[in-house]
């Protein structure tokens, strides 16, 4: 992997252009048509990205292939991979001790998951405290475990937001967090990324990893959201 | 070497500088005090590397817990709350008081 300071840990494409819109139909007809292209015209850094790739392709640090490999790459990397990290650390009280103490190391050694940035710091929701993950500079976030990252989470208003009013933002998520508990922010602002190690939810005792991981869902390893058992 | 250990009071350098520049202490974050969470390790300065320089120097990268009311003067949650920032020691200073 070259070396980048991208702190989305991949390439972000930037690109919007699958509109789920097609016509098998020719043009030649009378009533108004919107032609296929791009809907809105590329900005400044949509360009200056698209200008980079094609100069360093120019030069030879890599090939067309070698993009599109990476972007399959990270496409197939999905939340799941966290919810089964999450069920074996709630099956399994030795191994969650040595994920919240080693979190890069453990994922290797045990269940052969590589944590390609520094560290992953695995932080744990207890009774008397809630954690919420974001990144307030740029959009930071554990593409290795949890896949690509939701719009929001790169949006100025969740970053602004959850720092600075996190209990509102939480809510605004349908996730009441009580007064009895410490709301714990982490701003993911360097080499760190960061997953939640949610709350196991009562009513789940004697259920195996696989049915747990079921359950888990992306918000609650970003601390947006609870885990909570379907009706 | 780190300069602090866990548990250390720390605050954050009051810089504003200007011009080109990639700096990873948010803004919020400057000038106020909070205590060393953990010692993250040694890594190159994202100052100097956003500029190309992948010689740049390694620091020790902290992870500081900083009460919430003491961030925002008006939060309005509870006075538990907490914000914990990755920050480089380049940006930190022992705080007033001690350690």
């Amino acid at each position: 992997m070259p070396h980048s300071h991208d702190h989305d840990d991949g390439p972000d494409d930037g690109h919007d252009d699958d509109t789920g819109h097609s016509h098998g139909h020719g043009h030649d007809h009378d009533h108004d048509h919107t032609p296929i292209q791009a809907d809105e015209p590329t900005g400044h850094y949509h360009n200056l990205a698209d200008a980079a790739r094609e100069l360093l392709i120019e030069k030879g640090y890599f090939d067309g292939s070698d993009v599109r490999e990476m972007i399959e790459r990270i496409d197939s990397r999905t939340p799941a991979i966290g919810a089964s990290i999450v069920a074996k650390a709630w099956t399994d009280p030795s191994f969650k001790e040595r994920l919240l103490t080693n979190g890069k190391k453990t994922l290797k050694d045990e269940m052969d998951i590589d944590v390609v940035v520094a560290d992953l710091v695995v932080v744990e929701n207890t009774e008397d405290v809630h954690n919420v993950v974001v990144c307030t500079l740029c959009s930071c976030y554990p593409v290795f475990v949890l896949g690509r990252p939701p719009d929001w989470y790169k949006s100025r208003e969740y970053r602004s937001r959850v720092v600075r009013h996190p209990r509102q933002v939480l809510h605004e998520f349908g996730t009441e967090i009580g007064d009895d508990r410490e709301v714990r922010v982490h701003d993911s602002t360097a080499d760190m990324r960061y997953m939640v190690l949610p709350k196991r939810p009562a009513g789940t005792d004697g259920w195996s990893e696989e049915q747990l991981a079921g359950v888990i869902g992306r918000d609650s390893m970003i601390g947006v959201a609870e885990v909570e058992l379907p009706n | 070497m780190a300069r602090f250990a866990p548990g250390d009071k720390v605050t954050v350098a009051a810089r504003y500088p200007t011009g080109p520049r990639h700096i990873r202490t948010p803004y919020y974050i400057r000038g106020k005090t909070g205590a060393v969470e953990r010692i993250c390790g040694e890594y190159k300065n994202p100052e100097q590397l956003a500029f190309g320089d992948y010689d740049a120097n390694a620091f020790p990268l902290y992870r500081v817990r900083f009460d919430q009311a003491h961030v925002w003067p008006d939060y309005d949650g509870p006075a538990a709350d907490k914000v914990d920032v990755e920050i480089f020691e380049h940006w930190l200073e022992p705080a007033e008081g001690g350690n």
